[in-house]
């Protein structure tokens, strides 16, 4: 039963990011990268892991996403490259090497070949939100405060980014005007 | 349940798309999408080997990993949009130069 989940989640997820990969339209692209990552947090759930199945849900399908569309319809960039490729020998190449990367990647994964996941009285209570926020708060509450800072930092750089854009702007017209 | 070496695959797999993306597609936006479906590769194989060794701390990691993203999308995406005012252009080929 799980393996049938599995095997259609998994299709779903490597269509989605193969259908990102190849269509023209960015719009198009976002949304089939949203059916990819509501794929993955299946898998999430399927790996007993609920609160991330959550985050994913939350934060990438939601939040960043709308990011994008987002960025996308502002900027009207669905379709930028209509004009040739101007190093048209990179494609091949990128091709050829990432199935390099991929056979690498298989022979690796292949070589430690972990089985079945262990099952028992650990495993049934396995993945509790409330134990993972007990860790955030003792274990790695260190790491947790500085993604608080890294949040801020962000925050203030967007802003940042945008005012001097902004001030450059208005110096100078950009060209094509 | 399902072998964690069937997730490692799928991940190696959706890792390689990503690469494929980032170095085939020209439009910046999509090469950023790119990256984030490398990201969530590298999530789902950090999850599948917590299951495995029954270890939550995989779990917290791939939190971190999530926060850092967003934080790294807001700024990417400011960072396309202060570009294409000043270049007009989102094609990462035309934003080959580094003068202003």
């Amino acid at each position: 039963m799980d393996l049938i989940l599995f095997l259609i989640t998994a299709a779903v997820a490597l269509i989605g990011a193969i259908a990102m990969l190849v269509s023209r339209n960015a719009v198009h692209s976002a949304l089939f990268l949203l059916l990819n990552f509501a794929a993955i947090a299946v898998l999430f759930l399927l790996l007993q892991s609920p609160f991330l199945f959550a985050i994913q849900l939350t934060v990438y399908a939601g939040a960043i996403m709308v990011l994008f569309l987002f960025v996308v319809m502002l900027l009207g960039a669905e379709q930028v490259e209509d004009t040739p490729d101007r190093i048209a020998w990179q494609r091949p190449l990128a091709v050829a090497l990432g199935v390099g990367l991929l056979g690498v990647a298989v022979l690796a994964a292949l070589r430690y070949a972990p089985g079945i996941p262990p099952g028992g009285a650990a495993a049934a209570t396995f993945g509790d939100p409330a134990e993972l926020g007990r860790l955030l708060f003792t274990r790695y509450l260190l790491p947790f405060q500085v993604t608080g800072i890294i949040l801020l930092i962000a925050v203030v750089g967007v802003v940042v980014l945008n005012q001097y854009g902004r001030s450059k702007a208005a110096l100078k017209p950009p060209p094509g005007d | 349940m399902v072998p964690t070496s069937y997730y490692i695959l799928l991940s190696a797999a959706l890792f390689t798309i990503g690469v494929l993306g980032v170095l085939i597609r020209r439009n910046a936006i999509v090469v950023f999408m790119a990256v984030e479906l490398m990201l969530n590769a590298a999530n789902l194989a950090l999850v599948a080997y917590a299951r495995e060794r029954l270890s939550i701390d995989g779990q917290v990691l791939v939190f971190f990993v999530i926060t850092v993203a967003a934080a790294e999308v807001a700024v990417g995406l400011a960072l396309l949009v202060a570009i294409f005012r000043t270049k007009r252009t989102t094609d990462v080929d035309e934003v080959s130069t580094l003068r202003g």
